[in-house]
């Protein structure tokens, strides 16, 4: 009861999906924060391994479901199995990924159990709130935040009110990160019944087409890109984790992908693609014209590079002066200290 | 007796063009400067409705919508392209609802045409991106639903199949009727206004419906309905500053790190 339950979904390859992880990293958070358990729901077929797989991320119970008529991904049959678990359990907390999944599911199930769910939250906290008209107050509640209104603001959401409290987060906002890999959970078996069956006959998948998983940064809040200054293919490495590390992608120059130091679906600029990011954080770029074309809209610029007089600094917010390969070390060190 | 169609559509603040006088100075959203559209991926449901209609002689098309009365004008619009009516859901009462409550009131709406076939809608609204209400609208006429869907690859009177969007991929899926659809803006673009539709559609008033009109639980419409209540509204500052330079201190770089998070950027 008043526990944190993540709703998991799985990879094409039966595993819980990084977006599942990422959820169970906050949820940890929040179920120590409020002094509960964090709860996992795996709904598939064959997939204790993968319900197995959730202990080092500080899971304390899976509820494992395990039916064919479960995988793949059909929105009736989750339903079904998943609206009955949170009526029996009663957790405080459901979140779900804003994947084409979660985004399916969540609302349908917050519409069945009338409570408030929030899509794509970029910051989920504990906190209290006052209803300015009752003057009633709520401790440890639920803080949603999420951009509204083509990003245009940001939003705090509370549901005071009902339970439980629902949220979607988008892949990468979050951060995955083990607890401790010999956490110790326990698999709880959801018996599926014959109600089951309605469910599995409302909509039948006729054929499936999985493509190759491709690399799009279009779409990316947070891009980290390399120039020719970043030296070499190695070095460029050390942007990948940078990027791991803000939930960002990777982007380069066509200098940089000339050179061979990544791939050229990263290239941005006039030839490759046109970026709009909340934060551009531009390592080793002069700025050449044709770069900045495919990325000048982008909210904030953040430029590292050695040479003061760069073109790219004239458009950017903040210039750090510095050698990219120690400055980014220095500045992972003090956003994972701020974080704490 | 026909085959009946409807279409969740919303007019939206066209947020694509955004000026610089779009947000008031308390950072609320100033409504008035804003341009109005009708929904993008709406404009894709009305299409894939459409083309049903195409296929079914006996079906009719109706959209249905929620908003302020000048909302009439997607009606109008959506029946100079080809819908065969339209109404909106209009009273101080729907005020302030989130996509619980407005979910509720457009289902209530719907039970009030009594048996209905397909319900196609946009996956999502521009002006809030949650892509809910299709399926709250579905789960409370207790009927299926088909979200992400990008083609229709064939319909009967009885069954519909189509083709969706997966986080990497897609897949085809079959469907008895009654469901509810939901279409991206992969969809086929709408057709264009007809002429000849556009002279008779013209004077043609389009229908207001209160909350008296659709048999609803007064607690569950509005504001009152909703359980997600707004805390608070923070602007994000999107213009470019004066480029500030730093020296890669810890000091300097500490401090950019904990502006960026307290931005919310980070």
């Amino acid at each position: 009861m008043n526990n944190v339950l993540v709703y998991c979904e799985l990879s094409e390859r039966n595993q819980i999906a990084d977006i599942s992880l990422e959820l169970c990293t906050k949820g940890r958070q929040l179920a120590t924060q409020l002094g509960c358990r964090l709860q996992a729901a795996v709904l598939g077929c064959n997939v204790k391994a993968a319900a197995e797989s959730l202990y080092p991320y500080g899971v304390d119970d899976v509820f494992l479901a395990d039916d064919r008529r479960l995988a793949p991904y059909r929105t009736m049959p989750h339903f079904d199995v998943l609206s009955k678990l949170i009526q029996s359990q009663k957790p405080d907390i459901v979140l779900f990924g804003a994947s084409s999944v979660g985004r399916d599911l969540a609302p349908r199930i917050a519409s069945f159990l009338r409570c408030g769910l929030t899509a794509d939250c970029t910051s989920l906290e504990i906190g209290s709130h006052q209803d300015a008209k009752s003057g009633k107050s709520y401790d440890n509640i639920l803080m949603q935040m999420r951009p509204a209104f083509g990003g245009n603001i940001i939003a705090t959401i509370v549901c005071p009110e009902t339970r439980p409290q629902m949220a979607t987060v988008r892949e990468g906002v979050m951060k995955k990160e083990i607890l401790d890999p010999n956490y110790k959970g326990t698999i709880i078996p959801v018996s599926v019944d014959a109600s089951l069956d309605a469910a599995d006959k409302a909509v039948q998948i006729l054929s499936r087409e999985i493509e190759e998983q491709k690399i799009d940064i279009k779409g990316a809040q947070i891009i980290v890109a390399g120039g020719y200054g970043m030296g070499s293919k190695e070095n460029f490495q050390l942007l990948h984790q940078f990027a791991h590390l803000i939930g960002g992608s990777v982007g380069a120059t066509r200098a940089a992908v000339d050179a061979g130091f990544c791939e050229g679906e990263r290239q941005i600029g006039q030839t490759g693609v046109t970026v709009r990011p909340k934060l551009y954080i531009a390592c080793g770029i002069s700025g050449a014209v044709q770069h900045r074309a495919g990325m000048e809209q982008s909210a904030k610029i953040i430029s590292i590079n050695t040479d003061p007089d760069a073109p790219i600094n004239a458009i950017a917010d903040y210039t750090i002066i510095g050698d990219v390969m120690t400055v980014i070390p220095q500045f992972m060190a003090c956003y994972k200290n701020n974080l704490k | 007796m026909s085959f009946k169609i409807v279409v969740l559509a919303k007019q939206v603040p066209d947020t694509h063009n955004v000026g610089a006088d779009a947000m008031n100075a308390d950072g609320t959203v100033n409504r008035a400067a804003l341009p109005t559209v009708f929904n993008p991926e709406d404009l894709k449901a009305l299409e894939m409705a459409l083309r049903v209609k195409d296929q079914m002689s006996d079906a009719i098309v109706t959209v249905v919508t929620m908003g302020p009365p000048r909302a009439a004008e997607i009606i109008k619009d959506a029946r100079m392209r080809g819908a065969d009516d339209g109404f909106v859901l209009s009273d101080a009462r729907f005020a302030g609802a989130d996509t619980l409550a407005t979910s509720y009131a457009l289902s209530q709406a719907i039970r009030q045409l009594g048996h209905v076939d397909l319900i196609f809608g946009g996956r999502q609204a521009i002006d809030g991106d949650t892509a809910q209400v299709g399926p709250q609208v579905a789960e409370k006429l207790e009927i299926p639903q088909i979200t992400y869907a990008e083609e229709l690859i064939a319909v009967d009177s009885k069954q519909i199949t189509i083709r969706r969007r997966l986080e990497r991929g897609t897949e085809c899926v079959k469907a008895s009727l009654p469901v509810l659809v939901t279409v991206t803006s992969a969809g086929a673009d709408c057709r264009f206004p007809n002429a000849h539709r556009m002279l008779q559609q013209a004077k043609e008033e389009v229908r207001m419906i209160n909350a008296d009109s659709i048999d609803a639980d007064m607690e569950r419409l509005g504001l009152k309905g909703s359980p997600t209540k707004v805390k608070k509204i923070e602007n994000v500052v999107l213009a470019h500053k004066e480029s500030v330079v730093l020296q890669p201190t810890e000091e300097a770089l500490n401090e950019l790190s904990a502006t960026l998070i307290k931005e919310h950027i980070l």
